[in-house]
């Protein structure tokens, strides 16, 4: 039933969370630079701080801008609402620290971006929280690596930089038996590409720096909930399920049946660690939604071309895009991603490393530097940048050696980047 | 907290404050594939402002054990048997859609009973298009994705039930979800609609009840439009009329209005 009630993707995209602002008639979303929100009366102040009634009290736990925001994300990826964050990196932290504490365990992806890896391998472990990490597609290792005090899976659609897709499906119902949410960073497929909560997955978080934005301008993460994780019928659950002394007492799974999780995430999360997300970065990655899907559809159709372009390269070792049937993701993207299963990828030179360094520094319409999902195309070199942390085990284990180069293809004339990897492609190729 | 009523247990959330005998009572009662929590914005500040709150689940629904009431009639007669296994020998009762019909007739069988009634989002007759019903049955997802498109009147909706950043839409089809997902030996999607659907005597009712009754319409409402309601509003001995500018979703889309509608009416 297309229009106004029942809208699609692109219309959501422009309008969900959003109307002309009625006090000024403003038809884009005011940027609601402000720290706070005064009150109507003593009563509403208490009220509003004791969650009698909704509305913003202070830009670190709520703000206008932010909460269009939160709404349009949750519209697209179907979910019951978010909480927008500083960084991709916060939200999966706070992510974490909603659902956990010191004693508790995660079954993550061993193909995740390096930050993420190291959050769970070192960082969290010094706070008392465990991570096994499992290659993507063992199932049997998801299921075997279990333990009685697991309290959540993570995993990536499809793994930085390898792009091994992650079955959500499969996946989300190991977690489910054994009584734990599957969480799932989204940011290199967005919810154009891949809506992970349909297939199962319970909560879903981007780095919003990367495809949402989409323009390179502004550092900024988002979580969105499901809703549809029991966490009552689990039993893992006190920090959502019993009252906590920390807010009134409150026992979130009972205030609200389908949103505990965003409750205790804003309200204590945004509250007590408070990496909130600037109301001017909120408008920035909103402005980048808007072209969301005519942004996605150009990185797909470039990507494609690029993909095939070095898949017939001599000097070319291996592209790992599951476009292409030897990716050991194939069969899955197709199912999973039939739109394209992303514009970030890895490809192996033949050459040394001082060669794969001349290719890098040889390309001119690529910029060389540390981020992907900009409408410009990026190249970067993986083991001696974002993963440079990793031991070559790990490096390994995510699908990484000293020799890949990893591109984000942008929104340029698909010509013009062909022709910038052919000449970068010949000059490493003589600096042997 | 837990009652036992007609010896199952009945679930109802109390605003976050301890039920207290002294204080006057209100009583929420939630519409089809709802549970408690659909009131939160309303009930969480009522229980800090003197009243006792008693959001109930209704039987086989979410918290509360018991079979799901199929007929309206039977709904209101578990209303009733939760105020006696309460103490309450006097309530306020509020329900919306499905709810309000449950109310409606609970005040009409004890008028002596039920001090002020509250309707939200009513109607009479509550007939539910035979596709849709049956459709509740055989598609339910199918059947919930187009009652919350129906019941939708913006996708720019104010901070809501869970905070700002709440998606109105999507938590209300989740709470479908899980309701539904809540009875495994009944489709309460199905069984609901068909006690409103069967539901006859509506302004029978009403013009048994004594107690002033104020309707809370949403002005947007496509399931229970406005003017759906104009029979039991003519038939209401003491009526106040309170339009809210938004849809079928009044307690999460217009929370404010209807609170300040509430706060007015109860004063």
């Amino acid at each position: 039933m297309p229009g106004y009630s029942d809208p699609g993707f692109d219309t959501l995209a422009l309008h969900a969370g959003a109307a002309p602002d009625p006090a000024t008639g403003a038809r884009a979303v005011p940027i609601h630079l402000t720290t706070s929100f005064v009150f109507e009366s003593s009563d509403h102040a208490a009220a509003l701080f004791n969650l009698e009634r909704a509305g913003h009290v202070y830009s670190r736990i709520s703000n206008p801008t932010n909460a269009v925001l939160e709404q349009r994300v949750s519209a697209l990826e179907g979910g019951i609402g978010a909480v927008s964050t500083a960084s991709g990196q916060a939200a999966l932290h706070l992510s974490v620290a909603t659902l956990m504490g010191a004693g508790a365990h995660i079954v993550a992806s061993t193909a995740l971006y390096g930050g993420s890896q190291n959050l769970l391998h070192y960082t969290l472990r010094r706070f008392g929280i465990e991570t096994t990490f499992v290659k993507p597609g063992d199932i049997d290792g998801w299921k075997a690596a279990v333990r009685p005090n697991t309290k959540l899976f993570f995993g990536e659609t499809v793994g930085n930089p390898g792009l091994d897709v992650l079955d959500i499906e499969t996946v989300s119902s190991i977690a489910h038996e054994a009584g734990v949410p599957l969480l799932v960073d989204s940011t290199l497929t967005t919810p154009w590409l891949i809506k992970p909560l349909d297939h199962g997955a319970d909560l879903v978080y981007h780095s919003a720096t990367k495809f949402l934005s989409g323009h390179g301008t502004v550092i900024g993460g988002i979580v969105v909930d499901g809703g549809s994780f029991d966490w009552d019928k689990s039993g893992k659950f006190p920090e959502l399920t019993e009252p906590y002394e920390g807010f009134h007492n409150m026992v979130f799974s009972e205030e609200s049946t389908v949103g505990a999780f965003l409750l205790r995430a804003r309200r204590e999360g945004l509250r007590d660690f408070g990496a909130c997300l600037s109301p001017h970065s909120a408008w920035l990655i909103l402005q980048g939604i808007e072209t969301l899907s005519l942004r996605m559809e150009r990185h797909m159709s470039n990507t494609k071309k690029v993909v095939e372009f070095l898949s017939q390269q001599a000097f070319v070792s291996r592209v790992g895009h599951p476009l292409l049937g030897t990716h050991p993701s194939h069969a899955l993207a197709h199912k999973l991603l039939p739109r394209g299963a992303g514009s970030v990828f890895s490809f192996d030179l033949k050459g040394s490393r001082e060669q794969g360094k001349k290719f890098v520094e040889s390309l001119k319409v690529f910029s060389h530097l540390a981020n992907v999902g900009d409408c410009r195309s990026l190249v970067i070199h993986p083991a001696s940048t974002t993963h440079f942390r990793m031991s070559d085990e790990a490096l390994a284990a995510g699908g990484i050696t000293q020799g890949t180069i990893r591109l984000s293809i942008g929104l340029e004339d698909p010509d013009d980047l062909l022709d910038d990897l052919k000449r970068a492609l010949k000059v490493a190729e003589k600096a042997a | 907290m837990k009652f036992t009523v007609n010896g199952h247990s009945t679930y109802c959330y109390t605003g976050g404050k301890a039920f207290d005998a002294a204080k006057p009572t209100l009583i929420f009662i939630h519409g089809v594939l709802n549970d408690h929590s659909v009131w939160i914005l309303q009930t969480r500040y009522l229980a800090h402002h003197g009243w006792n709150v008693l959001a109930v689940d209704l039987p086989g629904h979410c918290r509360s054990a018991g079979a799901p009431p199929a007929t309206v009639e039977e709904a209101a007669d578990f209303i009733l048997a939760l105020m006696d296994a309460a103490g309450l020998d006097e309530a306020v009762l509020v329900g919306h859609s499905f709810g309000s019909l449950i109310g409606l007739e609970a005040a009409a069988r004890a008028s002596d009973r039920v001090s002020q009634l509250v309707l939200v989002g009513t109607a009479f007759p509550m007939k539910v298009s035979p596709a849709l019903l049956a459709s509740s049955l055989t598609e339910p997802m199918k059947a919930l994705e187009m009652v919350n498109v129906f019941s939708r009147s913006t996708l720019a909706p104010p901070p809501s039930a869970l905070g700002p950043g709440t998606w109105v839409f999507g938590a209300s089809m989740a709470l479908g979800r899980r309701v539904l997902a809540s009875n495994t030996q009944v489709n309460l999607f199905h069984t609901g609609f068909k006690a409103c659907d069967s539901y006859t005597h509506g302004e029978e009712a009403m013009e048994k009840v004594t107690c002033p009754v104020l309707f809370l319409l949403g002005s947007a409402d496509q399931m229970t439009p406005p003017k759906a309601a104009q029979g039991l509003i003519q038939k209401a001995r003491h009526a106040q009329v309170v339009q809210l500018p938004g849809g079928h979703h009044q307690m999460s889309e217009t929370p404010e209005a209807m609170l300040a509608a509430l706060i007015a009416f109860l004063a």
